[in-house]
């Protein structure tokens, strides 16, 4: 590579700055002239058009937390959903035992059972919040997109337990119309279908 | 034996002995050839055909050709490669997707091997059957749907169990489409054909098993087509902990792993959720499998408690105790004796202490001379005083492995009637003799396979005495020529025939009767035929000595008569020690005949009970909870670990206080006594594993130390004076002691066992009534598999104290009154 290219092309300029007070009485001079001036005024102008704006005109930028909370993406990676089935309202979780395997924290733990139709009865879920790193491996590994992540990023309680049941994650029954997908973690990726081989049937 | 050879697998050298499976030898020299139908010890189903390898250039399947010198075997080319994908990917169609909730999943050779064969697409269809899942007994659970027809199950129930439980049936699936026949690798195409037309069904005809409940056949199960209904759904596999150990409750000491695992997310203790067993090597029975949990729970330290339990030593006259106990806490008991003069008292164990004994003086050596293990290679095997299918599954399986693969004969003999072990194999034969006739059962056994010259002349002229020249009839095949009329078809013309047809004449024959096969309960007349027939190409010769030889009243000569025996013949020769570690204690401890004074029971009842059974006084550790070792029936001593923790006092403790402990139990360990055959080695230091040549590394054997050898006198022999109804003490086969009967899937009830004929005449609740006034009042159970008039009365209860109702013999004349 030549000398000349890494110089490169740009126009530098060197700007005209007076030079820098030396002695005691020229540093003395130039406090007193930027002061007088109110070159301060001159910058919190724009403070002061925003400050006017917001207590009167009604356009604030900050959010009043608690009383207001920011949208926040569905990506976005808090305590944990446990989601239903759209059309049953049964929960989707069937109890492989996957994101308790893939947990980097080993904080997943699951009870299961036979039960009387001769299914895998998830009786009970729990994720331990003290040790979660949400690093969302679990709604990755899961075969049925049952667990994800949400938007739940308020972790502060008198007992953890209070949110790391399977009720406390399970999407509420009377609420399952809201219960949404997206494409994002553990989610089917868009081009699936084209990735599958389909299987041939004798019927 | 048979010859070294030398065989190159995918160019390395292999040495085999002739006639090993190609498929064993690659495992033994780490080699890997795929393979899920065969089972190792059992005979080649070839149902899977994934073994298929090229042997000097012509395919054959690994796990059942035999290896010749110089044979040269690839086990990849491009065309097996193929024929396995597309064994694979028929495997795969119509598997159900429930992997996820699968109890195989993560140890699921299906799944295994779709993903080692590369299988990602699917190329074969057919319209799936409906397949129900069904329940076959109280521990076995079939999914039809999972199963895969490897047949592995049906294999093991016959080859090693005996109980022949399973058999493929009609899976009513459609025919394959005719085309694949062309477009399919060939292979392939013969297995899928085979499994469109199976499933696996109890082979009695019902929807129920009725077998022995040993559950090996969910433990070969490669799939979750069969499992243990108490563990579906409760675990994944890859949760569990596996803790390497032996079981505990019989003498086989088989080797097993504990399952362990968080016991639910409320209660974060450690629980035992499953065994598992090497069973390539070793297969398990049902108290084995199914009898772990009877773990000491919720125990803490109380030092009131060692307080008093160290009193009670201390005021001890004598400690009675059983065979539940490892070779380590034997020792203490004996060094508690050797201090202060405790005498020792174990019922199950003295006896078989004593036929040792007189064995050994007799033979000059401490043990009996052969290993069960080393009997798996017998092709004739004989049984006696021994209930075969209750007292020992190891020793049963070793009966039935050895007729059904090594093509062997056998010949049992025993008073209580059996209906199983006839079906072990076309030769065995049966002989229920009297009881109390077990040294006629040695005599014949001298006339029949002793060297005549080697016996002392009294036997000699016994055995003459029983010869006897008698006249038989006998049916003879003739051919007699007779003339027909024949009409011929074309011309219509009759002509007349000359033709031979066979008839059958009745002829007298003299022929030698043994009266000993007819005291015995034989067949006398065929006996001379049928034995020639049994004997035909028999090299290796084995002899089974139980539990009945040692509680008998004529014990001791009937131990000097094995010693004869085994003097006499080329027979291997391996006792059954009644118990568990029976034989550990047999060698540790010396032991008394009575009780006196104040009785410290160990697992017993006494005056003080110190018991893992969490009913005591003072509480020590289960077997599942203790580090420790016990001796087993091969005369090896083997580690147990403890699969769950244990917070409590042991033995070792009271030692302690005593002066007499020492740091930890297993320190005991390496002070087992170097004159009864142990090993100054460290618990941390015996291994427990099977290797893939299939050799045993579990602890290490005890050496059969010499014993000054004595003059052999044989005594007069006696008649049984037992009459009437007889009753004989007998557990039933899944329960052996406190501890089996604690678990919880273990649930044959203590009462009496009888034969289907003998329970209609019963009823169902019954009083028997001992010669010494004392009696039990116990319900009936039946057992199907039993016949004839005996009734049996179970020991598995310490507190019920059968031992002192039968005293020194394992029968008892009784009187039984409905209640
Ligand atoms: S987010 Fe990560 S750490 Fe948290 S439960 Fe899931 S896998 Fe475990
Ligand atoms: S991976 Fe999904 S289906 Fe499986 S146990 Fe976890 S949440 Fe349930
Ligand atoms: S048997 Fe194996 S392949 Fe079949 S569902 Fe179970 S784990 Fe999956
Ligand atoms: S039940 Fe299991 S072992 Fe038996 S044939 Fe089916 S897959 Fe094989
Ligand atoms: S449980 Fe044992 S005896 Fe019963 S079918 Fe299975 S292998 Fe055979
Ligand atoms: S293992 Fe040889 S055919 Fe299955």
């Amino acid at each position: 590579m030549s000398e000349k290219k890494r110089v490169g092309v740009q126009n530098y300029r060197f700007i005209e700055l007076e030079p820098t007070p030396t002695t005691a009485w020229g540093k003395f001079k130039r406090v007193l002239k930027r002061s007088v001036k109110l070159e301060l005024f001159v910058g919190l102008k724009v403070t002061f058009r925003e400050m006017f704006k917001a207590l009167f005109m009604g356009e604030m930028h900050t959010v009043k937390y608690p009383l207001e909370k920011l949208p926040i993406s569905p990506r976005y990676r808090a305590i944990h959903e446990m989601k239903r089935l759209l059309e049953s309202g049964h929960y989707r979780c069937i109890g492989c035992g996957l994101c308790e395997k893939i947990c980097i924290s080993d904080c997943i733990r699951m009870d299961t059972r036979y039960d009387e139709n001769q299914r895998k009865e998830v009786v009970e879920y729990t994720i331990n919040f003290g040790r979660c790193i949400f690093c969302g491996y679990c709604a990755e590994v899961c075969p049925e997109l049952a667990i994800t992540h949400g938007g739940r990023y308020e972790t502060a309680s008198e007992q953890r337990a209070s949110f790391s049941l399977f009720e406390d994650m399970l999407t509420p029954i009377d609420k399952l119309k809201e219960q949404k997908e997206y494409p994002g973690f553990g989610a089917i990726s868009p081009n699936a279908d084209e990735n599958i081989k389909k299987t041939p049937l004798a019927y | 034996m048979s010859k070294e050879i030398t065989i190159t697998i995918d160019g390395i050298e292999c040495k085999a002995k002739e006639g090993e499976y190609i498929l064993n030898i690659a495992r033994a020299n780490g080699i890997f050839i795929p393979a899920i139908c065969y089972l190792t010890r059992c005979s080649p189903t070839l149902a899977c055909r994934l073994c298929l390898v090229e042997a000097d250039g012509k395919r054959v399947y690994a796990c059942n050709a035999k290896a010749k010198d110089g044979m040269n075997i690839v086990t990849q080319t491009e065309e097996i490669l193929e024929e396995r994908r597309a064994i694979m990917e028929v495997y795969d169609v119509n598997h159900p997707l429930q992997c996820g909730v699968c109890d195989q999943h993560g140890e699921c050779e299906l799944q295994n091997y779709t993903l080692e064969m590369e299988v990602d697409e699917q190329h074969y269809a057919i319209a799936d059957t409906k397949r129900e899942t069904k329940n076959w007994s109280s521990v076995l659970h079939y999914d039809a749907g999972l199963c895969i027809v490897c047949e592995r199950c049906v294999t093991v129930c016959k080859d090693m169990i005996g109980d022949s439980a399973l058999k493929t049936g009609p899976r009513g699936g459609d025919k394959l489409d005719k085309s694949y026949k062309e477009t399919m690798p060939k292979d392939a195409y013969a297995m899928w054909n085979k499994l469109q037309k199976s499933i696996i069904v109890p082979s009695n005809g019902t929807e129920y098993t009725n077998c022995s409940d040993c559950g090996e056949c969910t433990a070969v199960c490669p799939v979750g087509a069969l499992t243990e209904r108490d563990f579906i759904y409760k675990a994944n596999p890859w949760e569990l902990r596996e803790v390497p150990s032996a079981c505990a409750h019989c003498s086989s000491a088989c080797h097993l792993y504990y399952e362990t695992r968080f016991t639910s997310i409320d209660d974060p203790s450690e629980k035992i959720f499953r065994i598992k067993n090497e069973f390539h090597y070793q297969s398990l029975c049902g108290a084995g499998r199914f009898g772990y949990d009877y773990e000491n729970r919720n125990v803490k330290k109380d030092p009131n408690a060692l307080k008093r339990a160290v009193e009670a030593i201390k005021k001890a006259k004598t400690i009675r105790f059983n065979s539940m106990i490892t070779n380590e806490e034997a020792l203490m008991l004996q060094t508690l004796k050797e201090k202060f003069g405790i005498k020792l008292v174990n019922k199950e164990v003295k006896p078989f202490q004593n036929f040792l004994k007189v064995y050994g003086k007799a033979k000059g050596q401490m043990l009996y001379s052969n290993s069960f293990k080393d009997m798996s290679s017998s092709d004739f095997i004989v049984s006696v005083g021994a209930k075969l299918r209750n007292d020992n599954p190891a020793a049963r399986y070793l009966f039935n492995n050895i007729q059904k693969i090594n093509k062997g004969a056998g010949f049992y003999f025993h008073p209580v009637g059996d209906t199983l072990v006839p079906t072990f194999g076309k030769s065995v034969s049966v002989f229920n003799h009297k009881v109390g006739d077990e040294e006629y059962v040695m005599l014949l056994l001298l006339d029949l396979f002793a060297d005549k010259e080697k016996l002392p002349s009294e036997i000699k002229e016994k055995l003459a005495s029983f010869k006897e020249k008698r006249v038989k009839k006998v049916k003879e095949k003739v051919m007699k020529e007779v003339v027909e009329k024949v009409v011929d078809k074309e011309s219509g013309e009759e002509k007349e025939v000359k033709k031979k047809v066979p008839s059958f004449e009745e002829k007298e024959v003299e022929y030698e009767a043994n009266l000993l096969v007819e005291k015995l309960g034989g067949d006398v007349e065929n006996f001379n035929e049928e034995f020639e027939k049994a004997l035909k190409k028999k090299e290796d010769f084995a002899l089974i000595v139980g539990e009945d030889f040692y509680f008998h009243p004529k014990a001791a000569n009937l131990a000097k008569l094995v010693a004869l025996f085994e003097e006499t013949t080329d027979f291997k020769v391996a006792f059954i020690p009644p118990k568990s570690n029976a034989l550990g204690v047999a060698l540790i401890c010396d032991l008394d005949e009575n009780e006196e004074g104040f009785v410290v029971g160990y697992n017993e009842p006494g005056d003080f009970k110190i018991s893992a059974l969490g009913d005591g006084d003072f509480d020590i550790p289960a077997m599942n909870q203790q580090e420790g070792t016990t001796t087993n029936m091969n005369k090896r001593v083997v580690p147990l670990n403890a699969a769950l923790d244990y917070e409590g006092y042991e033995l070792n403790d009271i030692m302690n206080e005593l002066g007499l402990g020492k740091n930890l139990t297993i320190d005991w360990t390496e002070a087992l006594p170097v004159e009864k055959g142990y090993q100054v080695a460290k618990f941390d230091d015996l291994p427990n594993y099977f290797a893939n040549d299939m050799s045993e590394h579990r602890g290490y054997v005890l050496a059969n130390m010499p014993v000054d050898k004595e003059e052999v006198i044989i005594e007069e022999f006696s008649e049984s004076k037992l009459e009437g109804q007889i009753a004989y003490r007998c557990n039933p086969q899944r329960q052996f002691n406190d501890f089996t009967d604690k678990a919880h899937q273990i649930f044959e009830p203590f009462a009496l066992y009888v034969s289907p004929e003998k329970a209609k005449e019963l009823g169902e609740f019954v009083k028997v009534e001992f010669e010494n006034g004392e009696g039990l009042e116990l319900p009936v159970e039946v057992d199907e598999r039993l016949s004839g008039d005996i009734v049996e009365v179970p020991d598995f209860k310490a507190e019920m104290d059968v031992y002192s109702l039968f005293g020194k013999n394992r029968y008892a004349q009784v009187k039984i009154t409905k209640v």
